[in-house]
Parts: structure tokens; C-alpha cells; sequence
């Protein structure tokens, strides 16, 4: 039984894990945060230490940490809630990864829709620079010197894609770049740059204060420490919840207090993967099913080909529009499911699809384009009768 | 050095090459289409994608650069279908009415489909002409219809021409290339150059033709019909009759046009050894006000041939206008000699005479039609065509340019030198300009070897030469020890580079030297199609040898040019000179 767990939210010495950060060197920390197997908590799961390890090694004239706080992915809404109740220790996380890499400037990259938080972010940072935990000399640890600005994104879902992500920091369209380099060896401005999400850098102050052990005693042999979800949808108890990975979704439907007649779970959002009752005995976890914390529950009422349908003109409005087979491909996609609703898709309008797909996720410029495709192939292969019989009427409730 | 491996041969490769250098380099072949050797890598197309050991996804051979123990893949099943998906979805978001389409047959997206053999598309729904078209530039049309956003307009208006008058509009499958706010091209900062058209793959931007009204001209019994051609269009016109780049078919393209029924068939390459008189001279001038009147004109004088780089400078260094030179293009100059010494040599009624030029440039359909280059409303220039239009209208008229005979031009507008043909490539003018004033100023040549002064030749964005005067004449005794310094740049982008530097009080110049297009005119966007750097270098080497093969190779050693200011100037910037052969600029801003 996987555990329930209160990391995130829970209250720290403001300044104690940074300053047990300082007491070691740069190397040190980054060791320590290698050792604990942190991934990162937006999705990808890319190893926090060998990203800060990169940076760390890149020369550049400045280097910088950016904190993602572009949460963009349908049905999450975590990083919202750690901005809002913990905000220090994310900003304390920065300031450590900032120490780890050679930065002395650090950006919060904020969600547009985030706006209202941006007075108390700006006033949470002047906060820290009085007590000497951000600016010049921290903790008096001459030379040791980093800033928080706050920039907000303007809407683009894909800009939660790091490299577009930078490119909009940099005050242009926000576009995927080609990888490589990555950002850790060129990142803003071409300088080596970490972009943490916002729960990654929530975990960090922690694994400082408690150790990598402490950390890896929770979670899966890949995925260690714990993890936080936003479930929405039919169920009794929606929420923040956190959990150790490995957490089955059986396990995570029960703690929910989602109902018998659970058709299916969305697990990663509109660009993860749909489960059925088949797969519920499966973990949630990178060596499982991956993901940034997006969980919908569906019950017996809803129609799995609105769902669908729902997801694909998501990606159609939300694609960057840069690459051919994202671009393109949603439009295609979407072309085709509207098919079914038509009395007009067949067996192998979905055979078409999933070829398409498969150019969509090989082809794709970015991570975004080549996940757009998992939650057709999922949905498809689960629910078929659903597609194949979406133009028979109005069988499902909205 | 990297060893990688493609398709189980090894291979060596140096850092920074992409997989794409490296199967170009060993005759690999990569399908492309976002790509283009004069612009900065997008990836966006994934036409060139290929399989990388150890990597779930493919990768793109042109974004993705080569390291050690690479192992590449660059034909399996996987990659054929994700490349023939990505032809079909480009092709079925693609307004197609090929066989009408400027750019058939020279279009890359139809290579493509050809390529990859396509019979049939899976997506039925294709795309019907719904997006409005843009044609409101006075030189070129966006079709965004047939546009496949692989945004090599907006780098190339960006990264060669600095100008950035468009990019990408909205997202998803909203998203169209456009100018800011999707306005239209006439209501932004636009300078005419044609780059975007140069290097667009498919039928989304095209100039605007005016074949039919020079055919018109033609055939009106009424009008007397002349052609000027500028010196780009010997070295490039070839190419689009098979010819190699590089060829030069200066005589064949004289003949062609006489059998097109031009009744006089005459060269730029007059009017650019004019220009050199008079901008020659005019710097001399501006260089003894300043050195022995104790005026204080404005300098350094900058060239004012290339019509894109006057409206770049009007758009964003408007202060520095007066450091222009006043002199019109060649064109210009050529248009108003026709209509009045040679109307006047001729017994001609100007008004009877269709002044027809052929140009390297879509720019310049928009300085013949500005307003101060004609009298009340007589243009000087009546139509531009591109180097593109003449060869749709030699194919028109039943014309293989292979078969033509060489001849010679008309006299006497068709007598020029070598140093009119060097115009243009970049660098050209300045050293045209030099080969004649140091002799004006010195009674001696250039101290070049053979006259090929070679620090301002060459594809280099900026450069930057001097040249010490001494043992000068005695009217040029200001002169005396001074080293004139002069300065080259091509592309509007380096052009760019140059102002900001002149601004900040970082140039020490007396001379500089701009042409819009990268490589100069030979690199124009009204030339064949595709470009590339390798076409550039291939028509430049063209143009230095007919230089070096020309009898003179000195403007002021042009007999015509001795004669038309025996004749008809007096001297140069003299009164009637500064009337016919100069002009003024316009303040335009960027908003």
C-alpha cells in the first residue's frame, strides 16, 4: 500500500536548508540531490542532478535557474497550490540550485492566468532579501549573490516546454528549439540554464535538510520521494493529493473515494494516458504510467469519444503551430474523430489515425508534439466500441 | 572530430556539423524543405528526419549536430513513413493549382511530392482557397494558401535583411505567416528586396509579373520599345535554360532579346559607368569641401544604387540620408538618358518610348514607379521585369537560349566597361568608383594588379579597405597623403551592423559601399531560383571575368560616356547632370 504522504505543504526553518546547502560546496549539493534521484515533477522526469550537473559544468558569462511555473497541462493545478502556500520554499529551492550551479539570477516563469500571484510572490522575495536569503553576500556568504525576477507567459500552453519556455523569456514567439544543445548546456540568452518545475524545487529544501535516504525510502527504485497529484472529476474527494510513486490507480481511486462505476482515468492530462479498469492495477510512476500529476476520473456517464474529441481540439487550438506533424497532424486528428460523430469513421479511419500518430510521435519538433498522440492511442484502443458508435445518436450525457 | 557511423559506413566529421552536413558532404541523400544554407537551422519541416541509435523519436538531420559514436539511420521503414505522412499532410494543407502556379516546376514541395512518389493523398478534405491574398506590396504577392510555414521568409527577412517584416501569426491551425498584427505588407516596414520571395520553396510569394504589358509595348507599332539589362542578369539568366551557374550569356541574351522584337536592345552598363562618374565625383567633391573649404559635408557618402537599401535607410536611419549620394541607381539614370539625349539624339518624342528594364531585383519595380523618377508622370523606367520574367517571356516567344547566336548591343547606350559589369557583385561599385577617382586624382592607375582590387572582392558581410593617395595632382593637392578608407557590406542585416556602428562613432570611413541582397545584385531576389551561396560564388566568378575580359576596364575610359558629356553633360554634376541624373530621398520612419 503505497503512502500517503505531507512533504510539500510542510513547514520549514525558512533559510535552514539553504544554509545547510552553503555549509557544503557547490559539488556536494549537487551530489547529494544526484543521490536522492529527485526527476523532475513536470512530466519528462529528467533527472534534477544530471541537469544541474550539466549547467554546473557549462562555462557561460552568467548562468541562470528558472523556475516552471507554466502549468498548463489540462486537470493540474498543484504548482498553483505550492506557489500560493509555500512559496518560500520554492524560492529557497531556487536559491540552492542557483548556489549548486554558479547563478546569480533566477526567473519565475508564471503562468499568465496565475497573474493575482504576482504581488505575493514579489513581496514573498522582498521578504527574503531582508532576511539575507535572496540578494547580495546570502547567509554572508560573500560573492554568493542571486535574484528572483517574476515574468508572466502570455497563454501558449507549449511555452511549458522549456526550450519555448526560454524563447518567451527571451521576449520572443514562444517556439520549441532544437535539442540539442539543451538548456542546461544553452538555455537563456545561450547560457547555461536549469528550468525546474515548481514541485521539483519544492522537494529540494527537504532532500537538503533530510538526506538522500530519507528521500529514497519513499517512491519506486526509478521514481523516488513522493509526488503531488490534482484530481478532478467524478469522484467524492477531488484534490491535491500526495503520494508516494509506485501508488496503483486502484489504490489512488479508493483514497479518492471515486465510485464503482469508474469508467476510466486520465493519467497526465490531455497529453497522457488514458486507463481503463484493466489497467488499475498499475503504478503510477516513470517505470509505470508517467506523470505530471493531471489525474480525471470518468465514471459510467461520460463518453469517452467527447473525451477524445475534447483533447484533440485542445492540441488543434494549442499546438505551437511551428512543426509539420504536430501542426498538421491535430488538425488531421481532429479531422478524423469528427468522422465518427458523422456516422463516417470506420475500423480503419482509426487504422489512419494510429499511422498518423506514429508519425506525430516519432516526427514531432518537441515533447508536446510527440505526446499529443497518447491519449487518441489510448482511448482508441480501450474504448473502440465508443468511437466506432459515436454517430449513433446522442447516447452520452455531457 | 567525431567518427559516426551512416548506414553502417564509418565516417569522420568535425564538431558543430549536423547529420545533414555530413550526408550532404558524402553525396547522401536527405530530402529538406524548412532548410536553407543562408539561413540559421528552424527543424520544423522534419522532412529530413533520421534514425539515431538510442533514441525513441527520429531526429531531424538538420537540427541535430553529429557527436562521437553517433549511429545513423537515414532509410527504414519507420523513416520512409514518417516522411511520406509528413509530404501527405504538408500537400493536403496545401492549395494546389499547380499547372497555373508561378512556381511550377520549380517548386520544392512538388519535388517532393515527385520524390516520394505520392499517387494519392489520405486526407481527402484538401485545402480550398479560404485565406485572403496579400497584394498589397507593390512588388510581390503572399498566397498564404500555398504557404507551408517553414518560415524561411521571416529568417530570411530577419537574418539577411534585418528588416523582421514578418513572422508567425496565432497558433495551431490558425497559425499563417504575416506582418504585425496580421496587417498588410503596405502598412509595415517592407523594403521590396524580394528575399522572402528568393527564398520561399513554394508558390506562397511570387513578384508581380508585367509581362503582359511589356508584350503590349511590343506590339504597339506606336512605340518604340527599349531594354536595358542589368549586369546580374548575363551571369544568371543561363540557369534557367540548364545552363550551369556561372555561365555567361551575355550575347545570347542580346540576340533573344532582338528576336522578342525589342526595337533597341541596350545595357545598364552605360548608365553604371555614368553613375561612377557622377558619384565618383561627387565624393571627390564632398572630400574637398570638407578637407580644403573647411564645409562640412556630409560623410562618409554611401552608395545609392540598390533601391532596397535606400528604403531601408529611409525606414531606420533616416538622419543619415544625407549622406547618401544623390545619384540615382543606374537604372534611373539609364531611363532618364533615354528619354532625353538619346530621345533627342534620335528625333523622338519621349512619350513614344517605352523604357523596359531587366533587373536582378524585385526592388526596383518600386524605385521606377517612385515619384521623383520621371517628369510629369512619364516615369523614366515604364517596366521592370525580373531576371525570372525574362526567361518566362523568352520561353513565351518560342526561344531557346541555347540556340542563340551571340551579338553585341546597341550603340550607343550598350558600350560599357568592365568596371560596369562588376556592379554586380558586392563590392563592385566601390571598386569601380576607386578605379576611376584614384586616376582622376593621381593621373595613375589603381596600384592593384590588373586593376582586381581584391580587399573589398569576396562574400564576406562587411569589409573594409584603404587605399593611401599620394603623388596627386595638383588640383587634388588636399588630397595629398590622405588614405581614403572605404567600407563594403551586402545584406541589409550587415547594412544594419554598419549604421549602428557609423552611429555609435565607431566608423572611420570616407566611402562605404551597401547593396541590399546578400552577394549583391547577383544575388538578388528577382534571379533564378533556388538560390544558394554556391550559386552566388559560381555567378561572381562570371563577373569578374567578363571584367577582365572587357576592353575597358575603366568608367571614365568608356568612349560613349567621354561622348554623352562632350555632347549632352558638359561635365559631371553639372546643372543639367544634377537634373537628369540625381535625386532626394524621403523621410519615412518606422510607424
Amino acid at each position: 500500500m503505497a503512502r500517503k504522504l505531507d512533504v510539500v505543504f510542510s513547514d520549514i526553518e525558512p533559510g535552514s536548508a539553504l544554509r545547510a546547502a552553503l555549509a557544503m560546496t557547490p559539488s556536494d549539493v549537487i551530489g547529494l540531490v544526484s543521490r536522492s534521484k529527485l526527476r523532475g515533477r513536470g512530466g519528462a522526469g529528467f533527472p534534477t542532478g544530471i541537469k544541474w550537473d550539466t549547467a554546473r559544468r557549462h562555462e557561460g558569462a552568467e548562468k541562470y535557474i528558472v523556475c516552471n511555473a507554466d502549468e498548463g497541462e489540462p486537470g493540474t493545478f498543484k504548482d498553483k497550490n505550492i506557489l500560493e502556500r509555500q512559496t518560500a520554499k520554492v524560492l529557497e529551492g531556487m536559491a540552492i540550485g542557483a548556489y549548486a550551479i554558479g547563478a546569480s539570477e533566477g526567473f519565475i516563469y508564471l503562468r499568465g492566468e496565475y497573474k493575482y500571484l504576482v504581488s505575493d510572490l514579489a513581496r514573498k522575495i522582498g521578504e527574503m532579501k531582508s532576511q539575507n536569503l535572496i540578494g547580495p553576500d546570502i547567509c554572508h556568504e560573500k560573492g554568493f549573490c542571486f535574484d528572483i525576477h517574476i515574468k508572466l507567459g502570455s497563454g501558449s500552453y507549449v511555452c511549458g516546454e522549456e526550450t519555448a519556455l526560454l524563447e518567451s523569456l527571451e521576449s520572443r514567439r514562444g517556439e520549441p528549439r532544437n535539442k540539442p544543445p539543451y538548456p542546461a548546456e544553452s538555455g537563456f540568452l545561450g547560457r547555461p540554464t536549469v528550468v525546474n518545475n515548481v514541485e521539483t524545487l519544492s522537494f529540494v529544501p527537504h532532500i537538503l535538510l533530510n538526506g538522500a535516504d530519507w528521500f529514497q525510502q519513499f517512491g519506486t527504485e526509478k521514481s523516488t520521494g513522493s509526488k503531488l497529484f490534482s484530481v478532478s472529476g467524478d469522484c467524492g474527494k477531488p484534490g491535491i493529493y500526495e503520494f508516494e510513486f509506485g501508488i496503483t490507480i486502484r489504490e489512488l481511486l479508493k483514497e479518492i473515494e471515486a465510485d464503482a462505476g469508474t469508467k476510466a482515468v486520465q493519467i497526465g492530462g490531455a497529453s497522457g494516458f488514458c486507463a481503463c479498469a484493466d489497467d488499475f492495477d498499475k503504478p503510477i510512476c516513470f517505470e509505470g504510467i508517467p506523470t505530471g500529476g493531471s489525474i480525471i476520473i470518468f465514471n459510467k456517464s461520460r463518453s469517452m469519444f467527447r473525451v477524445l474529441k475534447n483533447f484533440v481540439e485542445f492540441f488543434q487550438e494549442e499546438s505551437c503551430g511551428q512543426c509539420v506533424p504536430c501542426r498538421e497532424g491535430c488538425s488531421r486528428m481532429l479531422e478524423g474523430i469528427e468522422k465518427f460523430e458523422k456516422g463516417k469513421g470506420s475500423s480503419k479511419t482509426i487504422n489512419d489515425l494510429l499511422e498518423l500518430s506514429e508519425t506525430m510521435s516519432l516526427a514531432s519538433k518537441c515533447g508536446f508534439g510527440q505526446s499529443v498522440p497518447n491519449s487518441f492511442r489510448t482511448i482508441a484502443s480501450k474504448f473502440k466500441d465508443e468511437i466506432l458508435s459515436a454517430g449513433e445518436g446522442e447516447l452520452w450525457q455531457s | 572530430m567525431a567518427k559516426l557511423t551512416i548506414n553502417g559506413a564509418p565516417y569522420e566529421a568535425s564538431a558543430g556539423m549536423t547529420i545533414l552536413d555530413v550526408c550532404q558532404r558524402e553525396g547522401i541523400h536527405i530530402p529538406t524543405l524548412c532548410n536553407h544554407p543562408d539561413l540559421k537551422t528552424q527543424g520544423i519541416c522534419r522532412v529530413c528526419v533520421v534514425d539515431v541509435k538510442g533514441s525513441k523519436t527520429l531526429q531531424s538531420a538538420c537540427g541535430t549536430p553529429v557527436s562521437d559514436g553517433m549511429e545513423i539511420l537515414t532509410t527504414t521503414d519507420r523513416i520512409r513513413k514518417a516522411r511520406k505522412t509528413i509530404v501527405e499532410l504538408l500537400l493536403a494543407n496545401h492549395y494546389t493549382d499547380c499547372t497555373v502556379c508561378p512556381k511550377n516546376l520549380n517548386c520544392e514541395l512538388q519535388s517532393l511530392a515527385n520524390e516520394f512518389g505520392l499517387t494519392d493523398l489520405r486526407w481527402k478534405e484538401r485545402r480550398e482557397r479560404t485565406l485572403p491574398q496579400d497584394d498589397t506590396s507593390p512588388v510581390f504577392v503572399r498566397d498564404n494558401n500555398k504557404c507551408v510555414l517553414c518560415q524561411r521568409c521571416v529568417r530570411a527577412c530577419d537574418e539577411l535583411q534585418g528588416v523582421y517584416a514578418v513572422a508567425n501569426l496565432y497558433k495551431g491551425d490558425s497559425t499563417i505567416v504575416g506582418s504585425a498584427f496580421n496587417r498588410p505588407i503596405s502598412e509595415v516596414v517592407c523594403i521590396n528586396c524580394g528575399q522572402c520571395v528568393a527564398h520561399c520553396p513554394t508558390g506562397a510569394l511570387y513578384e508581380k509579373y508585367c509581362i503582359e504589358d511589356v508584350w503590349k509595348a511590343i506590339d504597339d507599332p506606336d512605340k518604340i520599345v527599349v531594354i536595358q539589362t542589368a549586369p546580374a542578369i548575363r551571369a544568371a539568366l543561363g540557369e534557367a535554360f540548364d545552363y550551369p551557374p556561372g555561365t555567361r550569356v551575355t550575347g545570347k541574351m542580346v540576340s533573344a532579346l532582338r528576336t522578342m522584337g525589342f526595337d533597341n536592345v541596350f545595357d545598364t552598363q552605360f548608365a553604371a559607368d555614368l553613375t561612377i562618374m557622377e558619384e565618383g565625383f561627387e565624393l571627390l567633391g564632398r572630400l574637398k569641401d570638407a578637407l580644403a573649404d573647411g564645409g562640412k559635408p556630409s560623410l562618409p557618402m554611401m552608395t545609392s544604387c540598390s533601391p532596397g537599401w535606400i528604403k531601408f535607410q529611409e525606414h531606420f536611419f533616416p538622419e543619415y540620408l544625407p549622406n547618401l549620394s544623390t545619384c540615382k541607381s543606374p537604372q534611373q539614370m539609364f531611363g532618364a538618358v533615354v528619354k532625353s539625349f538619346w530621345a533627342r539624339k534620335m528625333n523622338l518624342d519621349p512619350a513614344d518610348i517605352v523604357c523596359v528594364s531587366v533587373m536582378p531585383c524585385t526592388a526596383k519595380k518600386f524605385e521606377a514607379a517612385r515619384p521623383e523618377m520621371g517628369t510629369d508622370g512619364d516615369q523614366d523606367v515604364d517596366f521592370v521585369l525580373t531576371t525570372r520574367e525574362l526567361a518566362v517571356m523568352i520561353k513565351q516567344a518560342g526561344i531557346d537560349l541555347r540556340d542563340m547566336a551571340d551579338s553585341a548591343f546597341d550603340d550607343p547606350l550598350g558600350e560599357s566597361t568592365g568596371a560596369a559589369t562588376i556592379f554586380a557583385a558586392t563590392g563592385g561599385v566601390m571598386e569601380a568608383a576607386l578605379r576611376t577617382a584614384y586616376e582622376v586624382v593621381t593621373g595613375r592607375e589603381v596600384p592593384f594588379k590588373d586593376l582586381d582590387i581584391t580587399p573589398v572582392r569576396g562574400l564576406d558581410g562587411v569589409k573594409q579597405a584603404g587605399i593611401a593617395l599620394t603623388g596627386v595632382k595638383k588640383e587634388w593637392s588636399f588630397l595629398e597623403g590622405v588614405e581614403l578608407k572605404v567600407m563594403v557590406a551586402h545584406g541589409t542585416a550587415n547594412a544594419k551592423a554598419v549604421m549602428t556602428a557609423l552611429r555609435d562613432g565607431k566608423l572611420d570611413v570616407h566611402f562605404i559601399e551597401i547593396m541590399t541582397c546578400p552577394g549583391g545584385c547577383l544575388g538578388g531576389g528577382g534571379q533564378p531560383l533556388p538560390v544558394s551561396p554556391e550559386k552566388r560564388l559560381a555567378r561572381a566568378r562570371a563577373i569578374y571575368e567578363e571584367d577582365s575580359e572587357s576592353v575597358h576596364r575603366k568608367s571614365h575610359r568608356n568612349p560613349s560616356i567621354a561622348r554623352i558629356y562632350d555632347e549632352f553633360f558638359g561635365s559631371p554634376n553639372s546643372h543639367l547632370a544634377h537634373e537628369l541624373l540625381h535625386t532626394r530621398y524621403t523621410v519615412r520612419g518606422q510607424y
